[in-house]
């Protein structure tokens, strides 16, 4: 599985959003897309994903532009988590989720698909609640079963087979969930590039970032201002010109020799 | 099967019989007293023959008429509030309706002079000019869906928001027309276009049914293949194209099953309000949201109850017809507004 991008921007109300990005998505690793708010971070996994239809260059998914693919193949080679759901409908958790597999995998059965369904709300730690509906949840844990949903969409397409899942394209996966559910999510993140999916995550916490991303993609105004390993991408340059924060807020751990972000002067005073 | 399935699966299983009963009684109540066993008694010369005629000839193809408007409106409603994901959302909101009232008006005042549209009366239909009106109404809700389609679609792209704004603004301006129409009616016109928006099966025939179901037949299948799709819209335009849905192929499927719904039976029996959006209601606060069910469960739901109220029409003030679009509104207001008040309520105390 390969998911790429060649030369993609994207304008909106007469101002560029996206300039002239070029990338190649791995699979079997982590990408964190790291970036002020504003930088064009959702924008590129729009484009990524096929949502919008990009104003300039290509995206490859498999070496295929993905507008020449069928709903079907794309649907089980990509998967998105948006920000936020307009969802005001009462589906329990489980059909939200096994939705979620309806044209990837149109030949599963019923029961197959529900089963899959049961087994993803139990990783996402909502094993709990597979008959609830989801208004009747909080915002984290509405977050959680769309991430369920999003995981089926990929799960239910390569089920049965050895094939490795598709790119899971999460858009800010952790910004409504407590610490552990935090470590939960990036978790899972982490099996699914394990198991040879690829993962493409948009994140604001640049220690978790560190954490659990094999690359990094900074996003500065639109364009793509570095790339590369944590270790070599998240220096005190990067974090004072992108970030605006003080010199020395970044520092190396000790026992990994990552680097972390410590706001120590804030904390001083 | 999970609960929520069970329970929507059985809640269609009770609508069955609902249904059958309500046209039992329908064919059986009247202002001629009627036996159900003169369908298969009375023959040419026997005693039951009269009954018979009754049944088949006048309230057989009444109450069918009644039982496919009734089906087509309601789903028609489900299919715009699961597109729109607004409860409010109702053909007749988004023009389609007001598209056949404006080409019906026309062929009232200004095509069919001396066009015998009296409702109530059974000798209509059968010359040329009485099936002007429903033919025109039917190109009517064509057009104004085509027209709508059009505004709100640029770069194939068609924007619901502005379908439902268009919707409005056109509904308001064929309403205006025929305003003037009004203005410039006849007093026979005039009665009859006052009749027309009121609604009524009266003049129902099997001839009449027979023009009605090709675009029912069309309007099914496309329901048919609509249900998922409608599942995954609640999630959003976004994640429902993320998901693999060709959402703009859904949008154009639906505007067209609500013209083949809405414009042949609102031209056949007249503007008859409240079962699109009131029925669809009904059916969700048992099923849930899931169109597997809302769909077929709106259909039969929505046939049962036009013919309990054609039926109740036909009796409350015999041997007068009165018009079936009062007794729905009548009886829809207060469950309409019943229904506001309680999701209200549960959103104030969720």
């Amino acid at each position: 599985m390969s998911l790429s991008l060649h030369n993609v921007g994207w304008c909106a109300g007469g101002k560029t959003i996206v300039h002239d990005a070029s990338y190649a998505f791995e699979a079997g690793k982590v990408t964190a897309i790291i970036g002020p708010n504003g930088a064009g971070k959702s924008t590129l996994l729009r484009l990524a994903s096929g949502l919008l239809p990009v104003g300039g260059g290509v995206v490859h998914l498999n070496n295929v532009p993905i507008s020449d693919l069928s709903p079907m193949y794309l649907a089980g080679g990509r998967a998105m988590l948006t920000q936020d759901s307009p969802l005001r409908a009462r589906f329990t958790l489980r059909d939200l989720v096994a939705m979620g597999g309806q044209v990837s995998a149109p030949l599963l059965g019923a029961s197959a698909r529900l089963e899959l369904a049961e087994q993803l709300l139990k990783r996402v730690g909502l094993g709990a609640f597979i008959e609830r509906d989801i208004m009747g949840l909080s915002g984290g844990e509405r977050q959680r079963a769309h991430l369920a949903r999003v995981m089926m969409q990929l799960e239910a397409a390569v089920h049965g087979t050895d094939k490795s899942p598709g790119f899971l394209l999460l858009d800010e996966p952790i910004s409504a969930q407590d610490l552990s559910r935090q470590y939960l999510v990036l978790d899972l993140a982490r099996a699914h590039a394990r198991r040879g999916g690829g993962v493409v995550l948009i994140i604001h916490d640049l220690n978790w970032a560190v954490a659990c991303a094999d690359q990094i993609v900074v996003l500065h105004d639109g364009r793509i201002y570095a790339q590369g390993p944590p270790e070599q991408v998240l220096t005190n340059a990067l974090a004072s010109h992108v970030f605006g924060l003080e010199e020395g807020q970044v520092h190396k751990h000790v026992a990994t020799g990552k680097p972390y972000i410590l706001p120590h002067n804030m904390i001083c005073q | 099967m999970t609960l929520a399935k069970r329970r929507g699966a059985l809640f269609l299983c009770a609508l069955l019989p609902l249904l059958l009963l309500v046209t039992a009684v329908s064919l059986n109540v009247g202002a001629t007293g009627v036996h159900l066993m003169a369908l298969w008694q009375g023959d040419a010369h026997g005693s039951l023959y009269a009954e018979r005629v009754v049944l088949t000839q006048i309230r057989g193809p009444r109450v069918i008429m009644a039982g496919l408007t009734g089906a087509a409106l309601a789903v028609a409603g489900a299919v715009m509030q699961g597109l729109f994901r607004n409860p409010l959302a109702d053909p007749g909101l988004i023009g389609v309706s007001s598209g056949a009232a404006l080409a019906t008006a026309c062929m009232i005042v200004l095509g069919g002079a001396g066009l015998d549209m009296a409702v109530g009366s059974m000798h209509v239909f059968i010359t040329g000019t009485a099936w002007s009106v429903p033919v025109a109404g039917t190109m009517g809700s064509f057009a104004a869906a085509w027209l709508l389609y059009q505004f709100s679609t640029r770069g194939g792209v068609t924007s619901v928001s502005v379908i439902l704004l268009a919707g409005v603004a056109l509904s308001a301006f064929a309403g205006a027309l025929t305003g003037i129409l009004i203005f410039c009616a006849n007093d026979t016109a005039l009665r009859d276009l006052t009749f027309w928006t009121m609604g009524s099966f009266a003049g129902a025939t099997w001839l009449r049914i027979g023009m009605l179901c090709p675009f029912l037949l069309v309007a099914g299948w496309i329901t048919a293949g609509l249900t998922m799709p409608l599942n995954a819209l609640l999630l959003g335009e976004s994640d429902a194209r993320l998901m693999g849905y060709p959402v703009e192929r859904i949008k154009r499927l639906a505007m067209l099953l609500v013209a083949c719904s809405v414009g042949p039976t609102v031209s056949f029996a007249g503007a008859i309000g409240f079962i699109g959006v009131v029925v669809p209601h009904l059916v969700r606060l048992v099923t849930g949201p899931d169109h597997r069910f809302v769909l077929p469960g709106s259909a039969l739901l929505g046939a049962a109850l036009l013919i309990a109220a054609d039926t109740l029409a036909r009796v409350i003030a015999m041997p007068a017809d009165v018009p079936v679009g009062i007794v729905t509104a009548v009886l829809g207001t207060p469950v309409f507004v019943w229904l506001l008040t309680r999701a209200h309520e549960r959103e104030v105390l969720a």
